[in-house]
């Protein structure tokens, strides 16, 4: 597969602890549906950047495989 | 009120046809006709027309005697329009429509996205007009009785159909009792319950939604512009979806979602409208919107359903229309698919009853129409799963692209609220010429023509699509050797069909049509020497960079299923 369209699942965020940490305080003080809201829009905004539906396509396959 | 304007149009809703005898029910034996059409409605009566045009004689069975209850299908697309055109009636319908092409979305009491169908100029026809069904059934049913080619029988209800190999036979019912007659073409147009489709034993398949809505049709004076308005979870409508249109004489069309749990025959009533229509105006930014007085003219409580039949052809019956296929009314798919089926059917049958091709050309017309009823389906089905989320998470996204889109282009364009009409292109069609030659742009083979604005060599404005024969067009890139190339081009159709051949070219060039804005070099990537090949009904079927007779010889033997 194409590199630009292959799903990043090594480690690639350039501060793992520091992005945890935001993604946990942006729901701070939010009820269950509000945070299933902000995610909805977070996967929204994310998908959009990936862009390729190829890779999304991987993702969404991923995300499903590890429950 | 201006009710003076309204009195002075013609009635055609209470417009009558009066049912008259035909000297079929006088004869022993039943008389056979080449050609029968049942269902005098947009399909049918687009399919007459055309078959008329091209010089064949076409019985129109109607179980009625009136135009279309209601306005029913108010939006008409692009190509429908164009369609029109080439039947003798789009000017009526353009003069009387309310064309527009900028459609607003609202989420809440804000608007998050407006967009417009039509961004690009060059085009004669809007993106759409507006235009009630009775208007639409109307104009077609008064050219149809222009043509002496067609017989249209008012109160002829076909109630029984027995398929032969070669023919079908028809009992048809009347208030002078029932007959029967022969077709050797039987062409169902007689919408979603179609009674020619029960009669063969057939069934559409697909999805039935979950949802109710309320069209109202509401006649008042506004000064409201000519626009497509969509709400998602208004104010004024908490929770469901509301459609705002304008249709011609002061009528507006407003559908209000109701959700599955609405009672039908309560919702229809004008005392649970009026309060629902009130609360729409009052909700209105603009002072004399809040304050218009209003009168309701009809109403209509409905669910939909995304479906269609396995094979539009059986045998020597073929199905066009809603009797095929049925979509949701959120694209405006379903009048104007119905229209583009007539179209596709017209030429191929018009060709295999001059015998210049044979009946497996009607193949492609059930492949190529089935593939553009899956096309319109899925968008459909997409649009309405976006209007009536089928689960919580869906709704949790739905309202996530709401609330971005308000801020964040990207989201609007997953903003669903209809993917508005547009015709398929048959790319995967068994009578495409596959291209030899690397051609850029849209007009790919299958692709439905579209527009350009010429001028002719004396100066005089013109639009290309009126310049297509009746029959295969060849737009041919002006070159040092055009007219050579042509008069060869022509005499290779010899014999196999009817052949136009229009030459295009810059300003300076000795072409027949001066391609004054580059429209048509853009479009269709037609450079110096380069030839697009279209059939009948307008849809590009091969290009060449470099025609010869050979290959235009072979391409016309491929889409007339020669080969």
């Amino acid at each position: 597969m194409n590199a630009d369209h292959a799903l990043i699942t090594a480690p690639h965020l350039d501060a793992p602890d520091d992005f945890y940490e935001a993604l946990i305080d942006a729901h701070r003080g939010l009820d269950a549906a509000q945070s299933q809201a902000l995610n909805a829009r977070l996967v929204l905004l994310l998908a959009n950047h990936i862009g390729s539906f190829a890779v999304l396509r991987e993702a969404l396959k991923a995300a499903r495989d590890s429950a | 009120m201006d009710t003076a304007v309204v009195n002075a149009t013609v009635d055609y809703q209470s417009m009558v046809f009066p049912y008259r005898r035909s000297p079929d029910q006088d004869s022993a034996a039943p008389v056979r006709h080449p050609v029968v059409v049942v269902g005098a409605g947009p399909v049918g009566l687009s399919l007459a027309i055309d078959l008329a045009q091209r010089g064949q004689r076409v019985v129109l069975l109607d179980n009625d005697d009136r135009l279309s209850t209601g306005s029913r299908a108010i939006c008409f697309a692009k190509r429908t329009l164009e369609i029109f055109d080439r039947l003798g009636v789009g000017e009526r319908m353009v003069a009387k429509g309310v064309s527009w092409n900028l459609g607003r979305v609202f989420f809440h009491d804000q608007q998050v996205y407006e967009f417009d169908l039509l961004p690009e100029h060059g085009h004669e026809r809007p993106a759409f007009i507006n235009l009630q069904q009775y208007y639409v059934e109307g104009y077609l049913a008064e050219r149809a009785a222009e043509l002496p080619l067609i017989e249209l029988r008012w109160k002829h209800k076909v109630v029984g159909v027995e398929t032969r190999a070669d023919h079908a036979r028809l009992s048809v019912e009347t208030p002078d009792g029932t007959y029967r007659v022969d077709a050797d073409w039987l062409i169902a147009c007689d919408g979603s319950r179609s009674s020619v489709r029960q009669l063969i034993g057939q069934e559409t398949h697909g999805r039935t939604f979950k949802d109710r809505f309320l069209i109202a049709d509401v006649r008042m004076a506004a000064d409201f512009p000519a626009e497509r308005w969509f709400w998602f979870d208004p104010p004024f409508h908490p929770g469901q979806s509301v459609l705002l249109h304008r249709q011609p004489d002061g009528v507006w069309r407003i559908d209000f979602q109701l959700g599955w749990d609405a009672n039908p025959d309560e919702e229809k009533k004008p005392e649970h409208i009026v309060p629902r229509v009130k609360a729409l105006l009052a909700a209105s930014s603009n002072p004399a919107l809040r304050n218009a007085e209003f009168t309701l003219e009809w109403a209509s409580v409905y669910t939909f359903s995304c479906l269609r039949m396995d094979a539009f052809r059986h045998g020597r019956v073929l199905f066009a229309g809603d009797s095929a296929h049925g979509v949701s009314p959120f694209g405006a798919r379903g009048a104007n698919s119905g229209v583009q089926d007539a179209e596709n059917l017209a030429w191929k049958l018009s060709a295999v009853l001059q015998g210049t091709a044979s009946d497996t050309l009607l193949d492609s017309y059930a492949a190529e129409r089935e593939y553009a009823a899956d096309e319109n389906i899925l968008n459909s089905t997409r649009a309405t799963d976006f209007i009536t989320p089928k689960s919580e998470i869906s709704r949790i996204f739905r309202d996530a692209v709401l609330q971005l889109s308000r801020d964040h282009a990207f989201a609007r364009t997953l903003v669903n609220s209809g993917r508005l009409s547009m015709p398929a292109t048959l790319r995967g069609s068994a009578l495409n010429t596959p291209d030899r030659d690397a051609f850029a742009g849209r007009m790919v083979p299958g692709a439905p023509a579209v527009d350009a604005p010429l001028r002719s060599a004396d100066g005089r404005a013109a639009w290309l699509l009126h310049q297509l024969g009746d029959g295969f067009t060849l737009l041919l890139g002006a070159g040092p050797d055009a007219a050579r190339i042509a008069d060869e081009l022509r005499a290779a159709a010899q014999g196999l069909a009817s052949l136009t051949v229009l030459t295009l070219g810059a300003q300076g060039s000795d072409a027949a049509w001066i391609d004054a804005e580059g429209c048509v070099a853009q479009r269709y990537d037609l450079q110096p020497g380069s030839a697009v090949l279209l059939r009948p009904d307008q849809h590009v079927c091969a290009r060449w960079r470099r025609p010869d007779g050979d290959a235009l010889r072979a391409a016309l033997r491929r889409s007339l299923a020669l080969s």
